[in-house]
């Protein structure tokens, strides 16, 4: 894709100063509104010319999405909050010290000081193909060009791929999911409040889009519950530059113990599949274990089961592998002994 | 010649326009439409109901500055084509090199990546704003002048206007928490050793301004 240095094409740009002024405008122009909260996703579809909304429906004037505000139970995250405040607040880095250290391995400090919560959670592929403006599944078309025995696929998924192979590229995310986050979301019916993890979509319900916003919707919020409030927090995040990359990929664990052993625990994994991966089965199969090397290993070995790789990443099994059992098990243990 | 005589050979050239002097005249005026687009060309679509004004104030530099500004254009590209202030360098456009850093309210984000229309009732600050109104230079300025910090300098203003916004938050960072600080910022002569000494000095002047 080359790269055009020109002004974009011309879009009419609204600035509603009101959540419910906004949603209404997305209502108003549905699937012609472009909705933007920092822009750090936006721009690249918008200066390419791949996306080409005739209105752009600009947040950063609505003051009542942004802020951290404390809740008779655990924390709400305004969706255009920025990372950089997310990752500066003293409660979130206290209490919830996952989310802290996920949003602040985002991309780059000025990119955090744009980019939100909401934004970060909501931002599409990083398929090549698909942002370079290739007719595959995800754009309409009837083709998948990652994979294919000589398409790029390094960074595409090991799970749960249905003609699209391409991953959740969101660091925030399985962090939201291991802390049991709720988000909320303006409808035209009304306000809807769904789970961390069932604010994703694969390709098997929607391959055009990665999650559950539909034109019209609007996310305004992410709430955090106190259940996990200051629990044993894990993440990890693999990438091949320390700053700007997307994940090759992350793990995030919140875990709580009972006598030395784990109690109860929510770990997820991104960038494996189409959505963030919750880790269920090694959830409940670590449940009563002490959190060391070997139930660190045996985790790693069941998560990875059923990974289907690509030509070009392979290597994300023994990743993920690795990943899950530093996770539980820590990373003072790096050898493997089978 | 007259005009209408003029007009008249105009209307036969029309008429005998062969497809090969058609694409010659395209490659000749291509340059020229592609430069002027922006201006003339881009705004062409229908507006649209709640579209506001183009003719904005910004606050650049402590000043502010009426600009007709495009829907669609960004900072960077208001800063360098419309208000001269080319010390705002665009290398990549895509929020991904850094260079074309400047402070909004005193924290650094990628011009090339913020719509103009976004920040009009915001401070911005640009290189250009950095000296004292008697021409001393702000003490990171002075620091890479005294370290000779950069190869090529390209990337020098966003790296400068990064450490400038960094040390607000941090104004006694260690050589790692700078290099963090500065960590948006590409320098393709792999200057960064260097570009580490004049910042780390840049904070050592900063804390004694």
């Amino acid at each position: 894709m080359a790269v055009i240095r020109d002004v974009m094409p011309a879009f009419d740009l609204l600035q509603p100063a009101s959540a419910a002024d906004a949603q209404k405008l997305l209502e108003t122009y549905r699937e012609n509104a472009w909705v933007m909260a920092g822009g750090m996703d936006s721009f690249d579809w918008l200066k390419d010319r791949i996306k080409k909304p005739q209105v752009l429906v600009d947040l950063s004037g609505v003051d009542e999405l942004k802020g951290i505000r404390t809740t008779a139970d655990g924390v709400e995250i305004g969706s255009m909050t920025t990372l950089t405040d997310i990752a500066k607040d003293a409660t979130i880095r206290k209490n919830y010290g996952l989310l802290a250290e996920a949003v602040e391995h985002v991309a780059s400090p000025q990119i955090r000081n744009q980019g939100t919560l909401g934004g970060n959670v909501s931002q599409d592929a990083r398929c090549w193909y698909y942002r370079g403006g290739w007719p595959c599944y995800r754009a309409g078309g009837n083709e998948c060009f990652a994979d294919t025995p000589v398409g790029r696929n390094r960074e595409h998924a090991i799970f749960g791929a249905n003609r699209c192979v391409a991953v959740n590229p969101s660091d925030s995310a399985p962090a939201l999911i291991a802390l049991d986050a709720k988000f909320v979301i303006q409808t035209s019916k009304g306000e809807q409040v769904v789970d961390a993890e069932d604010y994703f979509l694969g390709p098997e319900v929607d391959i055009t889009r990665l999650n559950i916003l539909r034109p019209g919707d609007l996310l305004t919020a992410i709430r955090i519950p106190s259940t996990w409030s200051g629990a044993k927090f894990y993440f990890e995040k693999v990438r091949d530059r320390n700053v700007w990359d997307f994940p090759l990929m992350n793990v995030a664990a919140a875990m709580k113990f009972s006598g030395g052993n784990i109690d109860e625990i929510r770990i997820a994994v991104n960038a494996v599949a189409p959505r963030p991966m919750r880790l269920t089965a090694v959830e409940s199969a670590v449940r009563g274990k002490p959190a060391d090397a070997a139930t660190g290993e045996m985790a790693g070995k069941l998560a990875v089961q059923g990974a289907i790789p690509l030509q070009f990443n392979a290597y994300k099994i023994p990743l993920m592998r690795n990943l899950v059992k530093r996770a539980i098990g820590g990373v003072q243990e790096t050898t493997w002994t089978s | 010649m007259s005009d209408s005589d003029d007009l008249k050979q105009n209307e036969g050239a029309t008429k005998t326009i062969t497809r090969r002097n058609f694409i010659l005249g395209v490659i000749a005026g291509g340059a020229v439409v592609s430069a002027a687009s922006y201006r003339f060309l881009a705004p062409s679509r229908r507006q649209l109901s709640g579209a506001g004004e183009r003719l904005i104030t910004l606050y650049i530099n402590g000043k502010p500055r009426r600009v007709d500004v495009m829907k669609q254009e960004t900072l960077a590209w208001t800063l360098r084509y419309k208000l001269g202030l080319t010390g705002t360098k665009l290398g990549c456009d895509r929020a991904e090199c850094g260079s074309c850093t400047v402070l909004i309210d005193d924290v650094p984000y990628y011009s090339c990546s913020v719509l103009t229309h976004t920040v009009r009732n915001r401070q911005v600050t640009t290189i250009e704003g950095l000296a004292a109104a008697d021409g001393k230079l702000h003490p990171v300025q002075q620091a890479v002048v005294d370290e000779q910090g950069f190869q090529c300098a390209f990337c020098m203003t966003g790296f400068i206007m990064s450490a400038v916004g960094f040390l607000k938050t941090n104004p006694n960072p260690t050589r790692a928490e700078m290099a963090q600080g500065v960590s948006g910022n590409l320098c393709r002569c792999q200057d960064y050793s260097k570009i580490l000494d004049s910042l780390m000095r840049a904070a050592e002047y900063t804390r004694r301004a």
